[in-house]
């Protein structure tokens, strides 16, 4: 290899390496002067192109960040003036006048990662346009790799990413963190994007799919990203510990065949140990603040999970008063359920069958195959197998991913013929 | 600054003559709230109930509102408002929610300058 195949490989590394790193901050920063998301992506794409020769011929700036985001504003001011007629009837973000053009370093440059996320999370848009656009806007994502996360056709997310955008431009949803009054309505609704984001990616079927696993990876970095730009949210903190302690087992949740393990059965010592001190760590920072919500509670039980020797030995009943303290903050019967399971650890599966019936009766889960699964089980321990095959048979029709459709099928052989 | 319709739905046929007392005095003091909140009145109006309503498909005559529905638009009104989230917290306050009904704001449509 010759020395300029050398330096050419290594303007690429560092152009990939700028777009891993500080996509959103160049777009957030070029949304500021575009006054339109679709014309800053536009030049912020251009801005990238237009790094590879220009560091190539000039040599990779000190800052990338700033490189970038000076192109990229460049771009869309000129783009500005060439349609000035048109563009004086669209929207400004902010007043070009605000816009210092020549800032030698990216200190200066403010931040605006935050206005980006609350826009493309922003609760007058569809939750399905939220997810997509904080993959393609904040995540800098294609188009192509998010329709393969989520299971639709190219064209079909084009048009929602599309629509998405011409929504924000025409109503005028603002470029603007939410103020202090909304701001815990307007974070849980990000915090329930990334976490929409993460179970998309954690529970697609094992190995095969190398898109859903970096819809994880993208996960685990916005909420990292989000824990630097709001250090006193709690509930930011919840989120990560959350992930964290949820993908610390992720590599034992199947078996070899790929068969969905239950907790009880998988290999603890094949959990990733420094995840979990990270998840548990942040878990006790939040608990510190006194303000929990629904992330810190639910990441305090992964918690518990995750360092307990065995399923039994688990501490079922703080799980328990964690639950109920849950169910207090987010009267959810998916929580409701939850809890049962853990009721029947501590107060045996008699007392879970009455919360189950409860459920049964409330109507609300009925078509989610987790509650028949549940009420299977605790018949199952309660030796009542006849009973077990039906509710077994219940959630076999109401399950519709293969993996959890093999382990109910392999349930329901076992009461059927217990000597299998 | 950007103009927002709020189109005001109740339930069929939205009489005006028969709104609750509260929503009729929470009325009177929605516009200045309006305009506490950084948004202004353009225009405002009631409708008559629904089943006055005539529906015109080209040639096709028919009785009753564009399409048959539990909800029917009672009134509607145009604000000014700096950004969605000003003329969302104004459609938020609006007091059809005290009869049950509820509102949709759609931004009024610009053309381009050429």
């Amino acid at each position: 290899m010759s020395v300029g195949d050398n330096a050419a490989t290594a303007v690429e590394r560092a152009v990939t390496d700028a777009h891993r790193r500080e996509w959103a901050f160049v777009l957030a920063a070029t949304a500021r002067v575009a006054g339109d998301l679709d014309l800053a992506e536009e030049c912020v794409q251009d801005a990238y192109l237009a790094a590879l020769d220009a560091w190539a011929r000039d040599g990779i700036p000190r800052k990338p960040g700033a490189w970038l985001t000076t192109t990229a504003k460049r771009k869309a001011l000129d783009v500005l003036r060439r349609e000035q007629v048109f563009r004086a009837k669209m929207p400004l973000l902010v007043e070009p006048d605000e816009v210092a053009m020549d800032e030698p370093d990216d200190d200066a440059i403010p931040d605006d990662r935050l206005r980006l996320i609350f826009t493309c999370c922003h609760p007058a848009l569809a939750r399905q346009a939220q997810v997509a656009l904080t993959l393609r806007l904040v995540c800098g994502v294609g188009t192509g790799d998010i329709a393969k996360a989520f299971l639709v056709s190219e064209p079909t997310m084009a048009a929602r990413v599309t629509r998405a955008k011409k929504k924000i431009s025409a109503a005028r949803i603002p470029y603007r963190v939410p103020d202090a009054g909304e701001l815990p309505e307007r974070l849980d609704a990000v915090l329930t994007v990334i976490h929409l984001l993460y179970t998309t990616g954690h529970t697609a079927a094992s190995g095969a799919d190398l898109v859903r696993a970096d819809v994880v990876g993208h996960a685990l970095n916005l909420t990292r990203m989000l824990m630097a730009l709001m250090p006193d949210e709690p509930e930011v903190r919840g989120l990560l510990a959350l992930l964290l302690l949820t993908d610390a087992r992720r590599a034992t949740r199947t078996d070899a065949r790929g068969r969905l393990l239950r907790l009880e059965d998988q290999d603890r010592s094949a959990w990733d140990r420094a995840a979990i001190e990270e998840g548990r760590d942040l878990v006790a920072d939040a608990f510190r603040t006194g303000r929990v919500g629904r992330y810190a509670l639910q990441a305090a039980i992964a918690a518990l999970h995750a360092t307990a020797d065995s399923y039994a030995a688990t501490d079922w009943r703080r799980i328990l008063r964690l639950y109920d303290d849950l169910l207090k903050v987010w009267p959810s019967p998916v929580v409701a359920l939850n809890r049962a399971v853990a009721v029947s650890m501590v107060h045996g599966p008699q007392a879970a069958l009455d919360e189950i019936e409860a459920l049964r009766q409330d109507g609300r889960l009925n078509g989610y195959h987790y509650l028949p699964a549940v009420h299977a089980d605790l018949l199952r321990r309660l030796d009542r197998p006849e009973e077990a095959a039906v509710a077994y048979r219940a959630a076999l029709s109401l399950a519709d991913n293969e993996a959890e459709r093999e382990f109910l099928a392999a349930r329901l052989a076992e009461v059927l013929d217990p000597a299998s | 600054m950007p103009q927002y319709a709020v189109l005001v739905y109740q339930a069929a046929p939205g009489d005006p003559m028969q709104i609750s007392p509260e929503y009729e005095a929470a009325l009177e003091r929605y516009p200045a709230q309006v305009e506490e909140l950084g948004g202004r009145g353009v225009a405002g109006y009631a409708l008559q109930p629904s089943t006055t309503a005539t529906s015109v498909r080209g040639d096709l005559v028919t009785d009753g509102p564009f399409i048959e529905a539990k909800e029917v638009v009672a009134g509607f009104f145009v604000i000014e408002a700096p950004d969605l989230d000003v003329a969302l917290k104004i459609a938020k306050l609006n007091p059809v929610h005290l009869d049950g009904g509820g509102v949709e704001v759609r931004p009024l449509f610009t053309p381009p300058a050429e």
